[in-house]
C-alpha cells in the first residue's frame, strides 16, 4: 500500500446517538465521502474526501454531523507550516501547478478593517434614514463637464451613456461555464429586481438570459467567448477584461470537460474543447491597443453603451487607470488581490496583486492629481463582504463595487474553496445536473434581494449618521474616514488620518 | 493653530439686504441687523462683503489685502506690480477699538491686468485675476488676499460682527447689497483670514452651517485648479460657485439645483422636460451636491442668493420691502432694522432665492 503522506485536514464527526442512517448525507455529497454499511447498518465516513463544504451538515435532520479540525499536526515550525509541507508532497506526488479556488485566504492585512467611519455629533445633524429620503442612486460613465445649451439657451443634455444604478452595489463577473446555469438565472434576476447590474464573465450569455439584457453587463476577455454582435446589443453596457484580481497576468481555463452542451454553445466552441483565455489579449500590447479596442466596441453598439475596463489591481496600477481613462473607457473596474476565482494556480492567486484599498486610493488619487476623475467612473472589487466595505470604499473614491464572493455565499456557498473539481454540492460552481438541480434560482434569487436589501439598510444607516443623504457626496470623502493600527505610509497612500486625528 | 492646519467647524449667523432697484443703502443698516443675533456668534470672527461701494473705481478689481509683515507686503506687492497695473493702493480705513486686537496689516488695491500679460497668457481677464489671487494665497507666506471683486469689498476680522462693522467704518459706505456674518467656530480663535465672507472675484459667500460633503467636494473642486487652503466649508462653496457660473457658464437657478439638488422622488414627478434637465445635471455634476446643514449668501455682480440645504437643517427667514429684499438667519435681525415688511417666508431646502438688480439699473 502506497505511503499516505497527507492526513485529512477535517474529519466527520458523527454523533451515532443521533444517527438515523436516513442515508441523506450519502445521497448529498457528491464527493462520495459518507457510505453505508448494511452489515453494520450504520453510516461510516471516508474523511480524504471531505472538502467541508458543510452540505451534509445543513442536511442532516438530526444534527448528527459535524465537520471538526482533524487536530493532525507536523511538529511546530513557524517557518515550515503544515500548509508548506503538504504542498511540497503534493507536487512532490503529482508534478504539476496547484490549484485553488475563491479567494486569497491568506494573513495579509485587511486594510478595510482598519478603517472606521464617521457619525456627526452636535454641530451637524445625523439624518434618520426612517424619516428622510436616503439617496443611494449612482450613475455610472463619464462626466464630460463642457454645457452645451441651444438657441433658447435651455442646456442640451447629452450626456454619454451611463448605467443608472439603485445601489452602488453589482454582482462582479462569473462566467456560466463557472457557475451554474441556475446560479447565472438567480443573480440575473435579482439583479433585474433591485435595479442594478449582474457580468456575465467571460463565458458569453446563455440565451435564456437575454431578455435581462438592460440589467446585463457582458464581458469581453482574451478568448473572446461567445463575443458576437448580439451579445453586444444585449447587454446595457460591455466590460473589457484586461485582468483579474485573482490571477493577475495570467488568462484562464476551463477544461473540456466542462464544455458541455449549452456552455459550449454559448462560448461558441465545440463540445469537449478546451476554453482557455491567453494571459494578454493578443490583439493588446499596449494602451493605445487598447484603445482602440474601446472603441471597436463603441462603433459596433453605435456609442450608446458604455465600456468598462476591468484591470487587476497590481503594483502600477494607478499608472495604468490613467492611461486607461484617457482610453475613451467610461468605467474602470479594479480587482484587488482577494477577489475570487473559480480556478487559479495556488501561487499566482496568494502572492501576486495588491489589496483593493490601497490600489482604488492611489487610482482615486492619480486621477484626480491629473484632473481626469471625471473622465471615468471607478469601480472597486476584490472582496467586499458586507455593507461597510461598501462605505469605505465609496469613500475611499469608488463610485460603485463588484461584489462576487458574497453574491456566492448568498446562495449558499460555504467556501470550501474547491470550485476548481467542478463538484460543488451546492448546484453553484458546477455543471452536474443532479447538483445544479439543488440550486432553486425561485428561492436563490430572493436571497440575493434580501441580502441587497439588508445593506442599502446598513448604508443608508451610516450615511445618515454621517450626515450625508446623498451617496455621491460621500465619494472620495475620506475625511469620513479615520485608519487604526496603520502606518505613516498606509495612511498616506489611504488618504486618510489617524483615529484621533 | 490656525485656519488650514486643521478643520473647524462653526455655528452662525447671516444676514444679507438687497436692493433691487439700486437705491444706495448704508452700511449701519446690515451691522444692526446682525448684532440682533449677537448669540449666534461667540466673537471669533465676522464680516460683510458691500456690493456698489467702489463706483470710482468700477471697472478695476479691488484687492483687500492681509499681511503679516512688511516683508510679506512688499513681496506680495512685487508680484502684484508684475501683473497689475496699479490705480490706487492704500491702508483700508479702520477705527481703533478694544474689541478688536491683534490686527494684521489690511491693504487696498485697485488693479487691472496689465495688457500685455493677459494677451500672453491667453485667458479671459476674471481667470487672469483668479489665477493671480489663488497664487497669492497659496504662494506668499504672510500674505491674505480676501476680496478680489470689481465695485464691491470684503470686510471681515476675528470678533463680533458688530465690532467688526465698527472697526471697518462700515457705516460710510453705501452700496446696493450687504451681506453678513457672525461666526461661532468649535475651537481656536480664528485667523482673521477664515472669518466670513470667504470671497473670489465678484463672488462672496456668507454661510451658516457644516456640510458633510466637504471632503468630496474638496478633492473635486481642487481637480480644477482651486487649492483648498482654509479647510473651511465656506472657502469650497465659494470656489464650487465660480467653477460653476464663471467657468462652466450655470445660471444661479442651475446652481441651486446641483448643490442643493432636488430629490429624485421630487425629480420623478417632473414633466419629461424638467426632469431630463435635472437628471442631466445631478448626473454630470454630481460631485458638486453639498449635503448636510447650510444657509448661505451668495454675492455676486449685480445679485444675491439665498440658498438652504435640501433638508433645511438650518433657519433662514426671507421677506420684501418694495425694492429691497432681506434674507437672515432669524426673523427678528430683519425686523430690526425694516418691521414693516411687504412679505414674510421661509424658503423651502434647495430653493434658491435669487434677486439681481432691475434692468437698466447700470
Amino acid at each position: 500500500m502506497a505511503v499516505k503522506y497527507i492526513y485529512p485536514d477535517y474529519e466527520v464527526a458523527r454523533n451515532y446517538d443521533r444517527c438515523i442512517v436516513c442515508r441523506v448525507c450519502e445521497r448529498q455529497c457528491a464527493n462520495d465521502v459518507h457510505e453505508y454499511v448494511p452489515n453494520m447498518d450504520k453510516m461510516v465516513s471516508d474523511d480524504d474526501k471531505c472538502v467541508n463544504c458543510h452540505r451534509c451538515v445543513s442536511l442532516c435532520p438530526t444534527r448528527a454531523l459535524k465537520i471538526v479540525e482533524s487536530g493532525h499536526r507536523f511538529k511546530e515550525n513557524k517557518n515550515w507550516s503544515a500548509r508548506q509541507i503538504k504542498e511540497v508532497y503534493k507536487q512532490a506526488e503529482s508534478g504539476g501547478v496547484l490549484l485553488s479556488s475563491m479567494g486569497n485566504p491568506d494573513d495579509y492585512p485587511v486594510y478595510f478593517d482598519k478603517i472606521l467611519i464617521n457619525a456627526s455629533q452636535v454641530t451637524n445633524p445625523s439624518i434618520d434614514p426612517l424619516r428622510e429620503p436616503m439617496e443611494t442612486r449612482v450613475f455610472l460613465g463619464s462626466k464630460p463637464q463642457e454645457i452645451r445649451r441651444g438657441d433658447s439657451g435651455e442646456i442640451i443634455c447629452d450626456a454619454p451613456p451611463h448605467l443608472r444604478l439603485g445601489l452602488p452595489v453589482m454582482f462582479s463577473a462569473m462566467s456560466y461555464g463557472s457557475i451554474s446555469y441556475n446560479a447565472h438565472e438567480s443573480i440575473a434576476r435579482a439583479a433585474e429586481q433591485l435595479g442594478i447590474f449582474y457580468n456575465t464573465g467571460e463565458g458569453g450569455l446563455h440565451e435564456d438570459f437575454y431578455r435581462y439584457g438592460k440589467n446585463t453587463i457582458v464581458q469581453v476577455a482574451s478568448g473572446r467567448f461567445g463575443v458576437h454582435k448580439g451579445y453586444l446589443d444585449a447587454a446595457a453596457a460591455i466590460e473589457i477584461k484586461m485582468g483579474q484580481g485573482a490571477k493577475p497576468g495570467i488568462g484562464g481555463h476551463l477544461p473540456g470537460t466542462k464544455t458541455v452542451g449549452d456552455i459550449s454553445r454559448t462560448r461558441m466552441i465545440p463540445e469537449g474543447s478546451d476554453a482557455i483565455s491567453p494571459a494578454p489579449h493578443h490583439d493588446i500590447y499596449s494602451i493605445e491597443d487598447l484603445r482602440q479596442l474601446v472603441y471597436s466596441l463603441k462603433e459596433a453598439t453605435a456609442y450608446r453603451k458604455p465600456v468598462i475596463v476591468k484591470i487587476a489591481a497590481v503594483h502600477n496600477v494607478a499608472a495604468i487607470a490613467s492611461g486607461i481613462a484617457r482610453s475613451g473607457a467610461d468605467v474602470i473596474s479594479i480587482d484587488g488581490f482577494r477577489g475570487g476565482t473559480g480556478a487559479a494556480p495556488t501561487r499566482i492567486r496568494d502572492h501576486v496583486g495588491i489589496p483593493i484599498e490601497l490600489a482604488l486610493a492611489s487610482v482615486d488619487k492619480r486621477l484626480r492629481d491629473e484632473g481626469i476623475r471625471d473622465n471615468v467612473s471607478v469601480l472597486a472589487a476584490g472582496s467586499i463582504r458586507n455593507s461597510a466595505d461598501v462605505v469605505k470604499a465609496i469613500a475611499l473614491g469608488a463610485d460603485a463595487v463588484y461584489i462576487g464572493t458574497a453574491v456566492l455565499l448568498a446562495l449558499g456557498c460555504h467556501l470550501c474553496r474547491t470550485c476548481n473539481v467542478g463538484k460543488c454540492n451546492w448546484g453553484i460552481a458546477t455543471q452536474a445536473p443532479e447538483l445544479v438541480r439543488r440550486l432553486n434560482p425561485n428561492g436563490g434569487y430572493k436571497r440575493l434581494v434580501n441580502l441587497m436589501t439588508a445593506w442599502r439598510h446598513e448604508i443608508e444607516e451610516m450615511m445618515g449618521g454621517m450626515g450625508i443623504n446623498s451617496i455621491e457626496s460621500l465619494r472620495g470623502n475620506r475625511l469620513m474616514l479615520r485608519g487604526v493600527g496603520l502606518n505613516e505610509k498606509e495612511l498616506e497612500i489611504l488618504g486618510i488620518r489617524h483615529a484621533g486625528e | 493653530m490656525i485656519e488650514g492646519q486643521q478643520r473647524i467647524p462653526s455655528g452662525c449667523a447671516i444676514s444679507g439686504i438687497f436692493s433691487r432697484s439700486g437705491r444706495p443703502l448704508g452700511g449701519g443698516e446690515v451691522i444692526k441687523s446682525i448684532s440682533v443675533m449677537h448669540d449666534r456668534s461667540n466673537g471669533l470672527g465676522g464680516g460683510f462683503a458691500a456690493y456698489g461701494i467702489y463706483p470710482k473705481y468700477r471697472k478695476h478689481y479691488a484687492f483687500h489685502i492681509f499681511f503679516d509683515d512688511e516683508t510679506a507686503k512688499s513681496e506680495c506687492e512685487r508680484f502684484i506690480q508684475s501683473r497689475f497695473d496699479v490705480a490706487d493702493s492704500s491702508a483700508i480705513p479702520t477705527r481703533r477699538i478694544p474689541e478688536i486686537t491683534d490686527e494684521p496689516i489690511i491693504w487696498r488695491y485697485f488693479v487691472k491686468p496689465i495688457a500685455e500679460k493677459l494677451e500672453f497668457d491667453a485667458v479671459d481677464e476674471r481667470e487672469y485675476v483668479a489665477r493671480a489671487v489663488l497664487k497669492v494665497n497659496r504662494d506668499i507666506d504672510g500674505a491674505y488676499v480676501f476680496s478680489s471683486g470689481r465695485d464691491m469689498g470684503v470686510f471681515k476680522a476675528v470678533g463680533f460682527p458688530e465690532d467688526v462693522g465698527r472697526f471697518y467704518m462700515l457705516e460710510e459706505y453705501e452700496g446696493y447689497c450687504f451681506t453678513a456674518h457672525g461666526r461661532y467656530p468649535t475651537n481656536t480663535p480664528g485667523w482673521w483670514g477664515g472669518a466670513h465672507p470667504f470671497s473670489l472675484l465678484e463672488y462672496s459667500v456668507v454661510h451658516n452651517g457644516e456640510i458633510s460633503s466637504y471632503d468630496a467636494n474638496r478633492r473635486t473642486i481642487e481637480m480644477y485648479g482651486y487649492p483648498c487652503t482654509l479647510q473651511t466649508d465656506t472657502e469650497v462653496i465659494a470656489y464650487i460657485i465660480d467653477y460653476l457660473n464663471r467657468r462652466k457658464g450655470l445660471t444661479f437657478g442651475e446652481i441651486a439645483t446641483v448643490i442643493a439638488a432636488p430629490f429624485w422622488q421630487t425629480i420623478e414627478r417632473m414633466p419629461e422636460s424638467d426632469r431630463r434637465r435635472y437628471e442631466y445635471l445631478r448626473n454630470i455634476f454630481s460631485s458638486y451636491l453639498i449635503t448636510g446643514p447650510f444657509s448661505i449668501l451668495v454675492g455676486f455682480d449685480g445679485g444675491m442668493m439665498a440658498l438652504n440645504d435640501r433638508l433645511k437643517l438650518r433657519s433662514m427667514v426671507a421677506a420684501e420691502r418694495g425694492d429691497t429684499v432681506y434674507v437672515a438667519s432669524e426673523e427678528a435681525a430683519i425686523r430690526v432694522i425694516q418691521p414693516d415688511l411687504d412679505r414674510v417666508w421661509a424658503p423651502a431646502g434647495g430653493e434658491g432665492v435669487i434677486v439681481t438688480l432691475d434692468k437698466g439699473v447700470r
